[in-house]
Order: C-alpha cells, then sequence, then structure tokens
C-alpha cells in the first residue's frame, strides 16, 4: 500500500471507531430522551449517566483524531470540504457543545427543573450530531464536494444520498446503544429496564435496517459511483452487515446480550467499512482520489509515527478504562450508595 | 451597526469573510484559552492535594482533590467540546490557511490530539476511580493528565511559535514545497512561547483557585479547609508570578530580530531613537504619540539587554506591513502592568509571612487575592491579544497575509452572532453549576445527587452516580 493509501486507512480507522464508540454515545441521547417523565425515567437516565459518563470525552476524541489527519494529510480537500459542507459541520458541531456541556450540567445541577432543561439540550442534540455528520458523509460519497474551492451551499448536503446517509446514522447510533445499554441494564441488576429497552432496541434496528438496504436504490441513481463499489468491492461488507444485524436481533431476543454487543459493533463496523471501502479511491468522489489529495510524503509519514505511538500510548489505557467500566467494583455503584465513603 | 458598515466600508479590497472570520477566531479561541489553562494546570493542582492527602494523611487536602476533581469535569467537558469547535473553524475559517499549508502545521496538532486522548482517557478513569481503585494508584492516574496536558501545550504553542517564525518549508513559483514538519514541531521559538505559556496557565489557575478559597475567608469561613484551599494553588501562582516576568523579558528580546514591526508596536515607538524610551501608556494618533509616559533609555534596557541599542522605529516599515499599533501596544502594557502587580504582590505576601505577620487576617488582602484570579485571565487575554495582533497583517510571518487565509464568505457574521449566543450561555450554565456545587458542599452535600433528583433513591433500585 501507498503512503497516501495507509494515511487514509489510517484516518478511516478513526471514523469506524467514532461511529461505534462515539455512535454509542450519541444514541444513548435517544433512549435519554424518550424515558418519560423524570420519576418514570430517573432509572433509565442514571443508567445512561453511568454507562457513558467515564467514557463519552475519550470516544469524543476519536473525532478530533479525524478532523487533524484529514487536514494535515489531505489538506486541500479539508478545506473545500469545511467551507462547501459548512452548514450541516456547524449544525453538528452545536450538537457537539450542546450535548457535552449539558451532559456535564446535567450531573451537578443544582435543581431538578435545570436538571430536565440540561437532560432535554443533552438528549436532543445528541441527535443533532450523527445526522448531520451523516449527511457529510452523504454530500461526499455523492460527488457534491469539488476538490478545490466551494460548491453549493445547500445542495451538498440536502440530496437523496445525504438525507439517508444522516437517517441511517442516527438509526446505527441508537441501534447500538440500545444494545449496550440494555446489556448494562441486566449487568446492574435492572431486569424490567432491560426488558424494555431490549423491545425498543429491536425496534430501531429493524426500522434502521429497511432504511439501510431502502436507501441501496435512491442511491444507485444519486451516487452512481459509491453505488458501483458498494455492490462490487464493497459488496461482501454489506453482506456481512446484514449477516451481522440480523444476527443482533436474534441475540437480542435470546438474551444473549454479550454476544450481541459483539454482533451489532460488526454490524455497524462493517456498514461504515462499506462506506470507505466503496468510494476507494476517492477521497472526494468523482474529484479526487486520496493520491492526488494526499499533503507532503514527509508529513504522511509523521503522521503514521503518531498513529504508532498512538497504539502504544493510547490504547493500553483506553482498554484499561473500558475494562473498569465493566467491572462489578464499578457496576455495583450503580446498586448501592456506598461510593463515597472510601478514597 | 454603522459601526459595522464603516468596518466593512474601509475593508472593500478584503474578502468578505475577513472580519468575521477574525472576531470568530478571537472569540471562541479566547474563551477556549482560559478553560485550556485549566485543563494544563489543574490535575497539578489536584495532585499535589491529592498526594498529599494520601501521604501525609490529611482529610482536608484529599476533600480538596475530590471537590477540584469534579470541577476540573465540568471545566475539562466544555473545553473538550470548545477545543473541538477549534479544530472546526481551522478549515471553516481560514481555508486559505489550510489548504496549502496544512500538511506543513499539521504535525504538532496530531500530537495534540494524543496528548489530548490520553488526558481524556485517564480523567474518565481518575474521575470514576473515586472509592473504586486502590488509594495509591488511583492516585497515580493523574499523572498522565498532568504530563498530558504540558506537552498538549507545547504541541499546540509550536504552531503558533511557527506562525511568527516560520520554517520546515520553502515557496516556489507560489507552491509550498520541500515540507518538514518535525522542523515545526521543535521549531527554535517554541520552546520559550510554551514556557511563557505554560506558566501563564499555572498563574491563571492558581490566583483563581486560591481566590475562591479568599472570598469564603472574607465571608468568615477561616477553617483549616479554606487556608489549605487558599495556600495550595497561591504556592502555584506565587512560583508562576515571580518567574514569568523573567521569561517574558528572554522571549521579548528575540522579537527585536524576528518581529520588529511587532516590537514597536509592542514600545509604541514611532522612530528609531537611540537609545529608546520605556513608554508607558499612550496612543498612536496620527504617526504622532500622545498621552505617553516615557522614562528615558529604559525601553532599550526592556527590550534589547542593552543601554544603546535602539527600538526599531514604526517609520522604517512600509504601512501595510504594520499590526495595529494601538491595539497590541496597549495590550502588551496591560499584560506586563498586571504581571508585575501580581509579582509584587505574592512578594509581599510571603516577605509579611517571613516576618511573622498573616495578610489572610487584612481583609484588604483578601480583596485583592479575590482579584488576582481575574486580573491574571485579563493578562493572559492581553498577552495572546499582544502576541496575535502583533503579528498582523501577516498569519505565516512573511509568507501568508490573512486576507490571503480567509474565504470569501459574508454569511459568517451569522455565525458569529450565533457563536456569541451559544457561548454566553455556556458560560451562564457552568457558573450557576459551579456555584451550586459549591453551595452544596458548604451545606454538608458532599455526594451530588444523580441526574434526575433525589426520588429514585427510594425505590431502592438506583442509588446515588457520582463524578
Amino acid at each position: 500500500m501507498s503512503l497516501p493509501v495507509l494515511v487514509a486507512a489510517a484516518l478511516f480507522v478513526g471514523v469506524v471507531a467514532y461511529a461505534l464508540f462515539g455512535g454509542a454515545d450519541f444514541g444513548s441521547g435517544f433512549f435519554d430522551l424518550t424515558a418519560g417523565d423524570a420519576r418514570r425515567g430517573a432509572e433509565l437516565r442514571t443508567l445512561v449517566d453511568h454507562s457513558i459518563g467515564p467514557v463519552w470525552e475519550a470516544n469524543h476524541v476519536w473525532l478530533i483524531y479525524v478532523l487533524v489527519m484529514w487536514w494535515t494529510g489531505f489538506p486541500e480537500s479539508f478545506a473545500s470540504a469545511t467551507s462547501t459542507l459548512i452548514l450541516p459541520f456547524l449544525l453538528a458541531l452545536l450538537g457537539i457543545v450542546l450535548r457535552g456541556a449539558a451532559f456535564a450540567f446535567r450531573k451537578f445541577a443544582p435543581t431538578l427543573g435545570q436538571a430536565r432543561l440540561y437532560g432535554a439540550v443533552f438528549a436532543g442534540s445528541s441527535l443533532l450530531t450523527p445526522f448531520f455528520l451523516g449527511t457529510v458523509a452523504g454530500g461526499i460519497a455523492s460527488g457534491r464536494v469539488p476538490a478545490e474551492g466551494r460548491g453549493d451551499l445547500w445542495t451538498s448536503w440536502v440530496n437523496p444520498t445525504s438525507l439517508f446517509g444522516g437517517v441511517i446514522a442516527v438509526g446505527t447510533c441508537v441501534f447500538l446503544a440500545g444494545v449496550f445499554l440494555t446489556a448494562d441494564a441486566d449487568r446492574g441488576g435492572h431486569g424490567s429496564l432491560a426488558r424494555g429497552l431490549q423491545r425498543r432496541t429491536l425496534a430501531v434496528g429493524i426500522a434502521t435496517g429497511v432504511v439501510v438496504f431502502a436507501a441501496l436504490v435512491p442511491i444507485t441513481r444519486d451516487a452512481p459511483t459509491l453505488a458501483a463499489g458498494l455492490e462490487g468491492r464493497a459488496a461482501p461488507l454489506v453482506v456481512v452487515s446484514a449477516l451481522a444485524g440480523l444476527a443482533t436481533l436474534v441475540l437480542l431476543v435470546r438474551w444473549r446480550l454479550g454476544a450481541a454487543r459483539v454482533a451489532a459493533v460488526v454490524a455497524v463496523g462493517a456498514v461504515i467499512s462499506g462506506w470507505g471501502v466503496g468510494q476507494y479511491p476517492w477521497l472526494l468522489v468523482d474529484e479526487v482520489t486520496l493520491h492526488d489529495a494526499a499533503g507532503a510524503e514527509a508529513t504522511l509519514v509523521g503522521l503514521l509515527v503518531v498513529v504508532g505511538l498512538a497504539a502504544v500510548i493510547v490504547l493500553p489505557p483506553l482498554v484499561y478504562l473500558f475494562r473498569l467500566t465493566q467491572t462489578a467494583a464499578w457496576s455495583g455503584a450503580l446498586a448501592s450508595r456506598h461510593g463515597d465513603q472510601q478514597g | 451597526m454603522v459601526l459595522l458598515e464603516a468596518v466593512q466600508a474601509l475593508a472593500v479590497d478584503e474578502p468578505a469573510g475577513l472580519l468575521p472570520a477574525r472576531q470568530q477566531m478571537a472569540l471562541s479561541l479566547g474563551w477556549h484559552i482560559v478553560l485550556a489553562c485549566f485543563g494544563v494546570a489543574f490535575p497539578a493542582l489536584i495532585l499535589v492535594a491529592h498526594w498529599r492527602g494520601v501521604y501525609r494523611d490529611d482529610p482536608d487536602a484529599l476533600r480538596l482533590a475530590r471537590r477540584w476533581a469534579k470541577v476540573s469535569a465540568v471545566l475539562f467537558a466544555i473545553g473538550a467540546v470548545s477545543g473541538t469547535v477549534l479544530s472546526f473553524e481551522m478549515g471553516l475559517l481560514w481555508p486559505g490557511l489550510m489548504g496549502p499549508y496544512g500538511d506543513v502545521l499539521g504535525l504538532p496538532f496530531a500530537f495534540e490530539g494524543l496528548s489530548f486522548f490520553v488526558e481524556a482517557i485517564f480523567l474518565g478513569i481518575y474521575l470514576y476511580g473515586w472509592g473504586r481503585i486502590p488509594p495509591r494508584r488511583h492516585l497515580l492516574m493523574i499523572v498522565p493528565m498532568a504530563v498530558a496536558g504540558v506537552v498538549g501545550t507545547y504541541c499546540v504553542i509550536s504552531v503558533n511559535a511557527w506562525m511568527n517564525m516560520p520554517v520546515g518549508f520553502r515557496v516556489v513559483d507560489g507552491e509550498v514545497v520541500d515540507v518538514e514538519p518535525w522542523a515545526v514541531l521543535l521549531n527554535p521559538g517554541a520552546v520559550l512561547q510554551f514556557a511563557h505559556m505554560w506558566i501563564a496557565a499555572y498563574m491563571v489557575v492558581g490566583f483563581s483557585v486560591a481566590g475562591v478559597y479568599a472570598a469564603g475567608m472574607l465571608r468568615g469561613r477561616r477553617d483549616r479547609h479554606h487556608r489549605l484551599g487558599f495556600t495550595l494553588p497561591f504556592v502555584f501562582a506565587t512560583v508562576a508570578a515571580l518567574v514569568q516576568p523573567f521569561v517574558g523579558h528572554v522571549l521579548g528580546l528575540r522579537i527585536a530580530d524576528t518581529q520588529p514591526a511587532k516590537l514597536a508596536a509592542f514600545e509604541l515607538a514611532e522612530t528609531t531613537e537611540s537609545p529608546s524610551p520605556l513608554r508607558l501608556g499612550g496612543v498612536l494618533v496620527d504617526g504622532e504619540v500622545k498621552g505617553a509616559i516615557d522614562i528615558p533609555g529604559l525601553g532599550s534596557v526592556i527590550a534589547r539587554n542593552s543601554f544603546t541599542e535602539p527600538v526599531q522605529g514604526l517609520d522604517t516599515i512600509p504601512v501595510a506591513d504594520q499590526p495595529p499599533v494601538n491595539i497590541t501596544h496597549l495590550a502588551f502594557q496591560t499584560m506586563v502592568g498586571i504581571g508585575t502587580l501580581l509579582f509584587v504582590a505574592v512578594l509581599v505576601f510571603w516577605l509579611a509571612r517571613w516576618r511573622g505577620r498573616d495578610l489572610l487576617q487584612r481583609r484588604w488582602f483578601l480583596r485583592g487575592a479575590v482579584v488576582a484570579g481575574p486580573l491574571a485571565v485579563v493578562a493572559l487575554e492581553a498577552g495572546w491579544i499582544a502576541t496575535e495582533v502583533g503579528r498582523q497583517p501577516w498569519v505565516v510571518y512573511g509568507f501568508l497575509r490573512t486576507p490571503d487565509a480567509a474565504g470569501d464568505n459574508p454569511d459568517l457574521w451569522i455565525l458569529l452572532a450565533a457563536t456569541a449566543v451559544l457561548y454566553s450561555a455556556l458560560t451562564v450554565g457552568a457558573v450557576v453549576v459551579l456555584r451550586s456545587m459549591a453551595r452544596r458542599w458548604r451545606a454538608g452535600d458532599e455526594d451530588l445527587p444523580s441526574p434526575y433528583g433525589p426520588e429514585q433513591g427510594a425505590d431502592g433500585g438506583v442509588g446515588t452516580v457520582e463524578r
């Protein structure tokens, strides 16, 4: 593989990681939003808070990683994409800002009324970001971002591929979050909560699956290059995604929650990877290839060094963090009130 | 609006996106930089308090560490999102910079991203580790945060230093070639500029946190908790305030060679005088200095480390290459003035203490200590304005002018207005939440309730989740 492709692959790993980890965080907002009034929703909201609280900031960094890799590795395309897709980028950004701040504020809100306000902001904005990032992906994949300069401000993201992209992004986030929250609730000993989550996750999963495959029709017309890739090189990934998605549903029904998480991750990871593989070798579809968009060689090498360092420096503590959040000592705090007495 | 139109009329030959992009960058970076200081310096402060708590068996220190950690969770969250805003804005506002120079200046940002990753992970571990990880290992979890904050600062500052003293590329026929990204990361301007910023962060955080406890003492809360809460951050602030003028001086010396226009604006030198005076206050009106107090010869001593070497005058620099002189000059003097004041203030405190007098018993000193935090923030902002505005009209000094970096998007004014509203709301939210935390702590409510009210404790299912 050539340098630009290696860097693009490393960048794309970040996209997938953000879609999976960040996606599960964002999707939690949907369940938080629809949990009901303060009393009825308290159990679920506390679960959401407990599940994503320790990890959301780390999960968020994947986005920064993607942005930095993009502007450093493929600078001109970053400038043209951000100035063309400025509106959806800004709306996604609005979601990120409101969500992060409101989530932190809610935790320490002085009154129940304020907690509800912050909670609503957190939950609502959690859906903004994936939707608009999905439209960005659709704009790029349908060839609406020029290699240099600024494309159309509106049609670049108000088009069939973008809108389907947005809906699919929201659906996959909610689905992932549902699978993870169901398992968390079960492990925390909240049986009825887990069963409610399971039902809603099944509904979301079926709806999202239908949308993903229904979208293939308009995408074939609207984004022929991407569609050709999806039906060609990326076809195996599309199949994997469909099978893994089905398997997730079955596992959820059969209450095999641990395995369902793995299957859900595979399903969503395969959808996202399918997009990446489907549009290869284009960076901005029909406009500029990875090779032509790449920046200086020395810089690409530097980026790969950073990626290597990240694998050594970042991954072990990240695994430690995720492992800690899955241990009984941490989960136990959800069921008891003595968290504050030691230390 | 009249003013706005006047400004836009003046700027007819500039791209429509320039002025709003500048204001947008000023607002979002000026806001973020304060939170960034907390991201850098707060972990070190918490580390010391926590260490004292664990190894000297000091429950007051441990409680401080624990509360500060919760405060830092709120500040870190909004710092993270405002930092994300900035990474988008690089491309949204400055396509002319990120297009041609993205691969030159990107590597330090990649390392910064790496350190931010480390910080975010260990923050999660540390905050949730209270009571769940053995105490000594838990204490260790904050060390990577403190280190990552410092590394991240260096990386970001290295890009700014590069903008002031560009290295690591050549321009041939308008094309950027021979890119050496490592040279940017290790550029010769970075270390001193980093040191200046790093120390500034300790001043901002040290004085701000100490000021909170000084305010408590003014209201009669004079327990050990408050004394320790004041003294610990004040020691940090003291060391920083004493070192800062020297670092700033050494940093300033090289400006005479690298950016004479900036130095001339700092010193308000309209002509070259040998030796140059130190000019206090004053503004430049139609090329004449008005209202300044001149101290003969001192300008050369401070800016050049010499009794004779002059400060090069603005008259030797083409008008097109001059920065906005008055803003630069006043911002610079504000920074130096406040820095000097804080330097003297901490000296007075420790000298008095050495002679057996406790200034914490004096209301005037406590009032001053409360004001010191905001003053340090003002100095930080002023210093940042001085260096950024002083670099104009260049974004990459000598290579890329700011108007050429901006895009042609007049709608950015709407974005600016929206951002101003959003950031105001965030500021209000943060203040309300932090104040309520403090109030509830005072009421003895160490364990803050989980998001949806106290009722859910009664159903037996869900207990307190705290961060």
